[in-house]
């Protein structure tokens, strides 16, 4: 008798941003080789995963690449939706599933929108901001698309390590922030080191005709920040613990407006 | 003529610096923030006080300015703010409300 069920080989590996390992199950060979590619750096092997998901992968269909992201929450579990993909977790489980086709740009959106929820219950946040670190101090830059983050992640010297050029994650860790590598990649292309350092400064990007630092008031501060600060979900708990985590931020790290001239000389400044 | 009852709508969060109060609504994440005036009235709005008593006591005397304009444009700036759903009005005491734990100095 022939035999009607035949066993799917489970591949998996571990993700790891921010210091948080996340392991993703697929059973083809051909997207975990894509993942490793893509997160080349960041992938692990610990045996414990604080998430885990598992990869359903549909055949590639036509989607609007400009369409909203939908978060939302419903009888504990989050429900993630863009055109290009559905996923769902639970953060009491710690388990969800993503059902996309076989690209790397709907996983990541996945990993970005899970992390941003899983750090506002910690009292962190991804940011809009590049971030390098120089002599063991976390530096971020913010801004907008076009502030800057490329160019002065481009302009970093040899002994500046570039954690991103476009999101940064950061973590508040006893009483005092870090700045995490990521994957999460600009204009640069480039993956950020996996490695992480106490943060020293936050500079809100400004280009000019000179290199110079100007402080800015703790309320232009918090509002800048929170401008940077990746928001998904429609959820008001956690808006208010992205809203409160920004104002402890401030109070924390100092924050400075960096004018810069896009050459080498402005890194003079951040030491 | 009837009374307008302001509240601070308890589902947005809300912190004091520098002097500037500033405001994100829950509901879509919309950065607001006060002008003094406005400040002292989201500060005042306590859901039992009548905005002509808020006034009256809190901005005329602070601006010296005449209570029936300041009423008139205090009014206009409290439908603003709960359009934005960061301020509840009533011609009610509004009394039945959720503890504001968003609001932190």
């Amino acid at each position: 008798m022939p035999e009607l069920t035949a066993e799917v080989e489970r591949l998996s590996l571990v993700i790891e941003i921010g210091g948080v390992p996340v392991r993703v199950n697929t059973s083809d060979p051909g997207f975990l080789t894509m993942l490793q590619d893509r997160y080349a750096g960041f992938v692990g092997f610990a045996e414990h995963a604080e998430m885990e998901f598992e990869i359903d992968l549909t055949p590639p269909r036509s989607c609007d690449p400009e369409a909203d992201v939908r978060v939302s929450h419903s009888q504990g579990r989050w429900l993630l939706e863009r055109g290009d993909f559905r996923a769902e977790w639970s953060p009491e489980t710690r388990s969800g599933w993503i059902r996309q086709s076989a690209n790397p740009y709907s996983i990541d959106a996945v990993l970005r929108i899970v992390h941003t929820l899983v750090l506002a219950r910690q009292g962190g946040f991804l940011l809009h901001s590049a971030s390098a670190v120089r002599n063991g101090k976390a530096f971020l830059f913010a801004g907008v698309s076009g502030a800057g983050k490329t160019t002065i992640s481009r302009l970093a010297p040899p002994d500046a390590t570039l954690l991103t050029d476009e999101i940064s994650y950061v973590r508040k860790q006893d009483s005092g922030y870090v700045a995490f590598g990521t994957p999460f990649t600009g204009e640069l292309a480039k993956l950020g080191e996996n490695v992480s350092a106490p943060i020293s400064a936050l500079y809100l990007l400004a280009q000019g005709p000179e290199n110079r630092i100007d402080p800015v008031s703790s309320s232009e501060a918090a509002r800048s920040l929170l401008a940077n600060v990746l928001f998904f979900a429609e959820d008001e708990e956690l808006v208010q613990s992205a809203f409160h985590a920004a104002f402890d931020f401030v109070s924390h790290v100092p924050v400075s407006r960096l004018t810069f001239v896009p050459d080498t000389r402005v890194w003079e400044l951040i030491r | 003529m009837s009374q307008m009852y302001v509240a601070r709508n308890p589902r947005v969060a809300a912190r004091s610096l520098d002097g500037e109060m500033m405001i994100m609504s829950g509901r879509d994440s919309t950065l607001f923030t006060l002008n003094k005036t406005a400040t002292i009235i989201w500060q005042a709005a306590d859901g039992t006080t009548p905005l002509d008593e808020i006034v009256e006591r809190k901005i005329c005397l602070e601006f010296e300015v005449d209570h029936d304009a300041a009423l008139e444009d205090a009014e206009a700036l409290a439908r603003e703010l709960a359009g934005h759903e960061i301020l509840q009005i009533s011609e009610e005491p509004i009394v039945a409300r959720k503890p504001n734990f968003g609001e932190l100095r």
